[in-house]
């Protein structure tokens, strides 16, 4: 699965490798929710990204942002 | 169990050469890709695939999401869905693992909805995602060996005070970076207000998977025009420029997977850390 083969420049969104957890930002949490048939809630799908960060994050507890970031999302026009 | 499901990847709007254009793009577990209409005559439409059912019925899949392997193939060839279609229409990407018992399903899914993904649709025309993340380089550990403690010494220092000092002089530097890097952030943000249609937090990078060398004290994403993407990026990457120990990376273009939902002005949920 690595995706379809094109000449470079001939799409505006050509084929890249992209990091993983870009990736996953936004597949994660980011995405129209929808409820679906096989129904994993949005707070499973959470579930399952806080479990993956429990998995992938070592010491986010311990090591929290140098300043107060707002984790709120801003307001969009 | 032999019955296929459908796995849904984004909405959008079905134009001319769309259904040409998946040809040979290999969706999750490499299914092919096809579009499911609203209704006949409608162009709203959806990107699906059939799945296998034992791969995405609940239980199943709950337990494939916590698999980093699964999850990292079904992640990527949603991706690469995504960037075909973006390439030639407006999508609204749909979270990862959306899934109907059948194409009927999805069509009632699109017949519901329709307005607030038109209204969606209208919002995302001509606009790409842009993710900008900022670093703050690590500082290396104290240790008074070496350099340091050598020049410390020959100052008739204690090694005592030597690494206290030195400590010091690292504290200072680490305050110093980091106060760069929100300087930094508030000039990225300006820019945004400037030229963004949109604006979205993520959560800070951190752990096994995040590669990008030093500490990430910003994850954002925004969002475009066409026009005024190349501009924010040279303008973006600017913002570091004099700033010691500070380094800017952007992602992009991206499908606006960070704007997509129709439902609300909600960007990626609030997260607290586990």
């Amino acid at each position: 699965m690595t995706g379809v083969e094109r000449p470079p420049g001939a799409d505006p969104l050509e084929q890249r490798q992209v990091a993983l957890i870009d990736l996953l930002d936004r597949l994660l949490s980011g995405g129209v929710v929808l409820t679906g048939d096989v129904v994993l809630s949005i707070a499973d799908i959470d579930l399952v990204r806080i479990s993956l960060r429990a998995l992938i994050v070592s010491v986010s507890a311990r090591n929290p942002s140098p300043w107060e970031t707002s984790t709120r999302p801003e307001d969009e026009p | 169990m032999t019955e296929p499901v459908t796995y849904a990847y984004a909405v959008l709007r079905d134009i001319e050469g769309l259904a040409a254009a998946l040809d040979g793009v290999a969706g999750v577990v490499g299914a092919p890709v096809r579009l499911v209409r609203a209704s006949p005559g409608n162009e709203l439409a959806a990107a699906v695939s059939s799945v296998p059912a034992q791969d995405f019925q609940e239980s199943a899949l709950r337990r494939h999401l916590e698999d980093l392997d699964w999850l990292e193939a079904v992640a990527r060839a949603h991706h690469t869905v995504i960037e075909a279609l973006a390439a030639h229409t407006t999508v609204l990407p749909l979270r990862l693992a959306t899934v109907y018992l059948d194409d009927r399903r999805v069509e009632t899914m699109l017949g519901a909805d329709a307005q607030q993904f038109s209204q969606a649709m209208r919002r995302l025309a001509g606009h790409l995602e842009w993710g900008v993340k900022i670093y703050v380089d690590r500082q290396p550990d104290v240790r008074v060996t070496g350099e340091a403690g050598a020049a410390a010494t020959t100052e008739g220092l204690s090694p005592g005070r030597a690494y206290l000092r030195a400590r010091r002089v690292q504290r200072h530097s680490r305050d110093e970076s980091y106060r760069a890097a929100r300087q930094a952030a508030e000039h990225v943000e300006a820019i945004g207000r400037d030229m963004a249609a949109g604006h979205a937090r993520h959560q800070l990078q951190q752990g096994e998977l995040a590669t990008g060398a030093g500490e990430n004290v910003v994850n954002d994403a925004y969002l475009l025009a066409h026009e005024t993407a190349a501009e924010f990026r040279t303008r973006v990457l600017d913002a570091a420029r004099g700033l010691p120990g500070v380094r800017i990376d952007v992602t992009g273009p991206w499908a606006p997977y960070s704007f997509a939902s129709p439902f609300g002005a909600e960007g990626p949920a609030p997260d607290s850390a586990p």
